[in-house]
């Protein structure tokens, strides 16, 4: 490979990677112009009643977004073509290292994470832009103004504290490589997944702020922020089940939720947008709860400005280290003071504005919705106290502390639980006012069933602890629950079936999910076996009904690593199963080694095993396991995410065509 | 360059795993709760990692003293007290109810039960005001009084 020189001062300049990096830079700062107008002309223009200036918003919009996408691919650009003279390329990438993590590693670091944030940011502000023409123009262009704040002050958050673009005065021939552990697929994808969760809040918080600045909200508008909130919500779904499964089978123990602070960030917003979205239903069918939907709003997209402050600030570690490089972190807490602090003010000041129009009993949909924020939203504040509690014991009281699983499993547990068995109840209950026994009478079978299920788990469980059997008695309950809802949905009637709406099924199917992912989760705990012996070469053993063979270990070498690999035959009533390869891997530029499990994926079981050491005699170290259901975790996860999806298809919420259909403040029903 | 990445990989193959099969007790009881035990047990010098997970030199000298205490007899609360007598209670991955950490365990439970009655208030107020019309202020706080009792 030869070594470009960088523009010389002379002659023609001619094409040159150092340039499309000094234009990617340039294209930043100009950006970061552009956002502090979109933040400014619009909302003066709403303010003002110019409508011209209020119609600057979705040009200004499209050309923020184009100049940050001209930035990251710039970046990305330098991280593919290994110019070692930026310092971000030279600390996270190596000229040896696959073509995919090295488009990864752009966003695998700090500065190219944060330049994701703001492009994804952008493009969502764009499309409020683009398909936003059926909305009142100046809700679009406070929105947009709203939208471009945040904006501008994460671009300034980048230029002047993370800067990218920074050059080494003395580019280095190769670079430090990107951290093992982050090279692999599952995770390659899923920071832009969760970034996608994160910033598409920002739409329903830059909505709720227009609407707090206009003093008004109706049906309309929370057919506006719906879509926008389950976007979000279901790109953050997929994104936390990549980044739990990836800790599955990457971490080298099948662990696949640590409750660990930079976990817990996405978790949050999760909670606070899955309550968003069912309580928007409620101010879009209803009239109600609108206060408190606009309250949500702020607090999913707060929630989710924390979790970057947590991750990216370093406070998380210790606060000294945060104490000892504050630059950064102080930034990020500037901008959470303004935009939650900001947000509440405002909410506080114009809240009492937002009359509801009905009223509704108890027992009803209402009810049974308002029961499902409240759980979700203590839910999320169990996970923010619990993830925030080591920092203020040690800053106010002086104790070095730890939260963790403990704490979390005893908190968190017992809210899901509750979710789980009102959930089937309450999606049947009618509008307005409605029966618990009714509702009780009509899922008898759906009880029955998850009664039935349970004792068949108690059954096999034999002595173990009795969380499997319960996870499954509340997991049966739900898609039991969801599927007699759908089967009443369909008045009784099969044919009927497949022309409900796709909002019908996208409910049934998500709330189905959950119960998969319940199970999943209980079995993993309850039933999975663990075994830790030394093996010789040839030698075999068993584990739960398998019989492990290790037939031979191997050194061998990958791209950039060097590997250790066994080869394991796995043999169920001497029938061959599967044959596995667990590796040790050695990445000798970031000095670092990593286990890779192999597993053998199953519809019930996974087969998971690990290879350790050397053993002074000759054998190995050899740790397996058989993972109980672990896959309906994420396979929960994803009719989640598909169950969302389809909703979002669904002809009524396609984004901005319920805006389209009720044109300004007409109230719908 | 073969040869320095072979020392590299020998100098860095640290242990690949935490419990080692040389840790493990005889007998399957002890072991059980050492494990259950050592899961609820911080590494100091980790990142969040429980010793039960840690590849960490301090995370083993803790199972291996966690176990002697448990062979010699001491109770899960005995043996994790000795281990807290030395590295504090840092190490505690269930945090003790006692003094400020009263608030971490009973913030959410609090919470829950004041969101839930507050619920219920905002219901039957809103049910009260539908059916009589808009109130007067002297009906609206004579409502407020009644809704106390």
């Amino acid at each position: 490979m030869t070594q470009r020189l960088p523009i010389s001062l002379s002659g023609p300049t001619v094409y040159s990677p150092a340039m499309i990096t000094e234009l990617g830079h340039f294209c930043l700062i100009l950006a970061f112009a552009v956002a502090i107008l979109q933040a400014s002309l619009p909302l003066l223009g709403a303010e003002t009643g110019r409508l011209r200036w209020m119609a600057l918003g979705p040009p200004l919009a499209t050309l923020q977004v184009a100049l940050i996408a001209a930035a990251f691919a710039a970046l990305v650009h330098a991280f593919v073509t290994s110019d070692f003279s930026l310092k971000v390329v030279y600390e996270n990438s190596h000229t040896a290292k696959p073509m995919i993590y090295k488009v990864a590693g752009t966003w695998g670091n700090h500065e190219g994470s944060m330049l994701l944030w703001v492009l994804i940011l952008a493009l969502f502000g764009a499309c409020a832009g683009w398909f936003g023409s059926g909305l009142p123009p100046a809700l679009r262009a406070r929105a947009l103004s709203v939208q471009a704040m945040i904006g501008a002050a994460f671009l300034a958050f980048i230029l002047f504290t993370s800067n990218p673009f920074l050059r080494l005065a003395s580019p280095p021939f190769d670079g430090r490589d990107l951290n093992p552990l982050l090279q692999d697929v599952g995770l390659a994808f899923h920071p832009p997944f969760l970034y996608l969760g994160y910033v598409g809040l920002s739409m329903a918080f830059s909505f709720a702020m227009a609407a707090l600045i206009e003093g008004r909200v109706d049906a309309a508008w929370a057919r506006w922020v719906r879509p926008w909130t389950l976007a979000a919500w279901i790109f953050l779904t997929i994104g936390i089940a990549l980044g739990s499964w990836w800790a599955y089978y990457e971490l080298g123990w099948g662990g696949f939720w640590f409750w660990d602070p930079v976990e817990n960030a996405s978790l949050m917003p999760w909670l606070f947008a899955a309550a968003l979205l069912h309580s928007a239903i409620v101010v879009e069918k209803r009239e109600v709860l609108k206060a408190w939907t606009i309250l949500l709003a702020v607090l999913a997209f707060g929630f989710s400005l924390i979790g970057t402050f947590l991750v990216r600030s370093g406070v998380i570690t210790s606060v000294h280290a945060f104490a000892n490089d504050p630059e950064r972190g102080v930034f990020i807490l500037m901008i959470l003071g303004v935009f939650i602090g900001g947000g509440l003010t405002l909410f506080a000041l114009r809240a009492d504005r937002m009359q509801a129009r009905g009223a509704f009993a108890l027992v009803s949909r209402e009810g049974a919705l308002v029961l499902n924020n409240i759980l979700l939203a203590v839910a999320a504040f169990v996970v923010f106290i619990g993830t925030i509690w080591p920092l203020v014991a040690e800053a106010a009281f002086d104790r070095k502390l730890s939260v963790g699983a403990p704490f979390f499993d005893a908190a968190f547990t017992p809210l899901m639980v509750l979710l789980a068995i009102a959930l089937p109840l309450g999606a049947i209950l009618p509008w307005k006012r409605g029966r618990l026994t009714g509702a009780a009478r009509t899922l008898v079978a759906a009880a029955l069933l998850a009664l039935a299920v349970m004792a068949l788990a108690f059954a096999v469980n034999s002595g173990r602890s009795a969380l499997a059997p319960i996870g499954i008695l509340l997991g049966v309950w739900l898609v039991a629950g969801a599927c007699i809802d759908l089967w009443l949905r369909a008045g009784r009637t099969p044919s009927r079936l497949t022309r409900l709406p796709r909002a019908d099924w996208g409910r049934g199917i998500a709330h189905s999910g959950l119960g998969v992912t319940f199970i999943g989760i209980a079995c993993l705990t309850g039933w999975s076996t663990e075994d830790i012996r030394t093996v010789k070469v040839g030698e075999s053993f068993p584990l739960g009904a398998y019989q492990v063979v290790l037939q031979a270990v191997e050194e061998g070498e990958g791209p950039n690593y060097l590997t250790t690999m066994a080869t394991m035959r796995v043999l169920k009533g001497g029938a061959e199963v599967a044959v596995l390869h667990p590796e040790k891997r050695v990445y000798p530029v970031a000095a670092m080694p990593t286990t890779e499990a192999a597993i053998a994926n199953g519809f019930r079981d996974d087969i998971y095993l690990v290879l350790g050491d050397a053993q002074a005699d000759g054998s190995w170290a050899i740790r397996s396991y058989v993972k109980a259901f672990a896959n309906w975790i994420w396979a929960g996860s994803l009719m989640m995410a598909f169950g969302g999806a389809l909703s979002l298809s669904d002809r009524r919420l396609r984004v901005g065509a319920g805006a389209r259909r009720q044109p300004l403040a007409q109230p719908a029903e | 360059m073969r040869g320095l990445l072979l020392a590299a990989v020998l100098v860095l193959a640290g242990p690949a795993f935490a419990v080692q099969p040389d840790e493990i007790l005889a007998d399957p009881a002890l072991e059980a709760r050492a494990r259950a035990l050592s899961e609820g047990l911080r590494c100091p010098v980790c990142q969040g990692e429980t010793i039960d997970e840690s590849n960490a030199p301090i995370a083993r000298d803790m199972r291996l003293v966690l176990r002697e205490r448990l062979v010699a007899g001491d109770s899960d609360a005995e043996a994790v007290a000795y281990l807290t007598d030395r590295y504090g209670e840092f190490i505690l991955f269930r945090p003790r109810a006692t003094g400020a950490n009263l608030f971490l365990w009973f913030a959410a439970p609090v919470l829950l039960l004041s969101a839930l009655v507050g619920a219920g208030l905002y219901v039957r107020r809103s049910r009260a005001a539908e059916r009589s019309g808009p109130l007067s202020e002297a009906e609206e706080a004579r409502l407020a009084e009644l809704l106390k009792d």
